[in-house]
């Protein structure tokens, strides 16, 4: 097959849709050929015998990570072993890619230069859904921690008779006297509420 | 155990967080998380469940995970370059003893059971069951049958490869034999791509409670009191760490002995069947720490008492007899293909004494040297020494072949079937 000299065969393998579709496109402006891309749970080596990508990129959330680490120890039988990409030894690759959330393997032999492009598309992209799910995560945390603390301020105020402010200040300096966070002493309390409530 | 606050070594390092894979023998971790035994020794643990052994691997070596729930023969791989990555790891806390089944589909199991109706008594008898089975299918020109594993640097690749080769079947070349990530590999069977597999728990109880599988032969059978996961850290973490360390292994010895204990066992097992650690049904657990596998449905369940051992028979010891025997592994299936000093290498791996230390401050009583011929005891046994009060377990081979750690490589030209790369005479040079 006559193509491109610059031009490699990528197979994707990601569990969200959305995030593989966006590295594809980028990819292909790169001038590199998606030559499959799945989610977890498929018959990788049958994929990858079809397929033959010069370069696996991969979700490390998916679990299949092991079944192509095997690919390997079985190559004997098959003319392209595929192999881990890292730049000759250099364990900052593996860093980035472990902090990124996803890594890629190749066909042994193949040039590092060639390839640490299209990983570091991969990562680049990796790393901004991370920080989505990583703001979606943070405001659902806080939303959540609010009404923790404000349950612990009404059973505070019902427990001692205080108003609200007199409840959230008191629960601040006991806070703040034992060294912990205020929605841990709310947790606390509700603990105490509902443990003295089940024992009656 | 006996332990005065004031004499705890002190952290160096007390936020930590370690790898496990959902699977039940991580309990060791969550128990220790949960019974309090890591905040007993000043250390704030977070557990990070991760989805492939390589990335447990990848993150251990880069120091994204201070230390993890690993295979025994990972430790052993990354030391030496195998599988991807290379980094010296170490190893001073042995988390379990078995713990592995081999778990076939009805319509094998059917087939085997017609060859020999004892195939769940002795796992000799499956395997020469399957043996006649694959030279049937052979003869009449029928595709191969397909088994899967879960890694190649795994005691469930070591064990189905010496269950088959044990009755002359090359694993190499008479049945396909892949990697299938654990969670996956009940699915496998259900719709025919694999025809068994050996796996850890839960997922053969899960097999056979859905009525999927049949359990054939468990990893007990196959070597008695194998060892199956360790708590493994980069060596230049232990280094940098010693009382961390130190800390860690004293913490998971407590929490193994507590996790040993039956009644623990039983109301641990909804902890550890929550999302946040296995995500499975409680009761498949429970059943499972209990060593109770329902695998035929109208009789009692099948009883394997040993299937969990956690702390007896000096469980939690990292024996380097074991590192040896991995290593013996690698070479027997063309995994290594170097010649190295083996013992060596499982002492650089494998190292009792951190082990050592934290027994005696936890007032336990442990071996005084790191290597013991395996394949010799039949039935649990006491060493000849009156000051030690434990028992070590039955650590019997199914082939009754006995492997002495001195002479690795008789022990290889003595079995059956060895897809060996090395030449065995230069390996006789190195390791005389």
């Amino acid at each position: 097959m006559a193509r491109d000299n610059k031009q490699l065969n990528i197979m994707i393998i990601d569990e969200l849709p959305e995030r593989s579709m966006a590295m594809e496109k980028l990819l292909t402006n790169l001038g590199h050929r998606i030559v499959a891309t799945a989610s977890s749970g498929h018959d990788l080596p049958q994929l990858v015998s079809r397929y033959q990508p010069d370069i696996i990129i991969i979700d490390m959330d998916s679990p299949d990570r092991d079944t192509i680490e095997h690919m390997h120890s079985i190559s004997a039988e098959r003319p392209r072993p595929i192999v881990m990409f890292t730049n000759d030894d250099d364990s900052d690759t593996i860093q980035k890619a472990v902090k990124a959330g996803v890594t890629a393997y190749i066909v042994d032999g193949m040039h590092p230069q060639r390839v640490m492009p299209i990983l570091e598309t991969a990562m680049a992209r990796f790393k901004e859904y991370q920080s989505i799910r990583e703001e979606l995560e943070k405001t659902k945390n806080t939303l959540e921690e609010r009404k923790l603390i404000e349950r612990a301020k009404g059973i505070v105020m019902k427990q001692q008779n205080y108003d609200e402010e007199t409840a959230h200040k008191t629960m601040q300096k006991i806070a703040m006297s034992r060294n912990m966070k205020l929605v841990d002493l709310a947790r606390s309390i509700i603990a105490a509420a509902e443990l003295l409530r089940t024992g009656k | 155990m006996m332990t005065e606050k004031s004499k705890l070594p002190v952290p160096e390092k007390h936020e930590l967080t370690l790898g496990f894979i959902p699977l039940v023998d991580c309990c060791v971790l969550v128990a220790a998380r949960e019974q309090g035994f890591f905040k007993k020794y000043g250390l704030e643990v977070s557990l990070s469940r991760e989805a492939s052994w390589a990335n447990i691997r990848d993150k251990v070596c880069v120091g994204a995970l201070d230390g993890a729930h690993m295979l025994a023969g990972m430790t052993i791989a990354t030391t030496l370059g195998l599988g991807f990555n290379k980094k010296p790891m170490v190893t001073s806390f042995s988390m379990n003893l078995n713990g592995n089944a081999i778990t076939v589909s009805k319509a094998l199991y059917e087939r085997l059971l017609e060859k020999d109706a004892n195939i769940e008594n002795d796992p000799n008898l499956s395997a020469k069951a399957l043996k006649q089975i694959l030279q049937e299918d052979s003869a009449a020109g029928k595709p191969m049958l397909n088994f899967a594993m879960v890694y190649p640097y795994s005691n469930h690749n070591y064990e189905i490869r010496y269950w088959m080769a044990a009755a002359g079947i090359n694993p190499d070349r008479d049945v396909a034999l892949k990697v299938i990530p654990p969670q996956y590999m009940v699915d496998n069977l259900k719709d025919g791509l694999i025809d068994g597999f050996c796996v850890g728990e839960p997922w053969n109880s899960c097999a056979v409670s859905m009525g999927v599988g049949k359990l054939l032969t468990s990893g007990y059978q196959i070597w008695n009191n194998s060892p199956e996961k360790v708590f493994g850290v980069t060596r230049d973490w232990a280094a940098k760490h010693p009382k961390t360390h130190l800390c860690l292994v004293m913490a998971l010895i407590e929490a193994a002995a507590w996790i040993d204990n039956a009644n623990n066992r039983d109301s641990f097992a909804n902890v550890l069947a929550s999302d946040e650690y296995i995500g499975i049904e409680p009761d498949i657990i429970r059943a499972s720490l209990a060593g109770n596998f329902n695998n035929h449905a109208d009789a009692e369940p099948r009883s394997i008492p040993d299937m969990h051992v956690f702390h007896r028979y000096q469980a939690n010891f990292p024996w380097c007899s074991h590192a040896t025997w991995i290593i013996s592994q690698m070479y027997r299936w063309g995994q290594l293909q170097e010649v190295i000093d083996i013992k060596q290498i499982a002492e650089a791996v494998y190292r009792p004494d951190v082990y050592r230390l934290a027994a005696s401050r936890l007032g336990l009583t442990y071996p005084s040297f790191n290597y013991k011929t395996e394949g010799e005891q039949g039935s649990e046994w006491k060493l000849d020494d009156d000051d030690l009060d434990f028992k070590l377990g039955a650590d019997k081979y199914m082939d009754n072949i006995v492997f002495d750690p001195d002479n690795v490589v008789s022990y290889l030209s003595g079995h059956k079937v060895e897809n060996c790369l090395v030449e065995l005479a230069q390996l006789e040079k190195l390791n005389r």
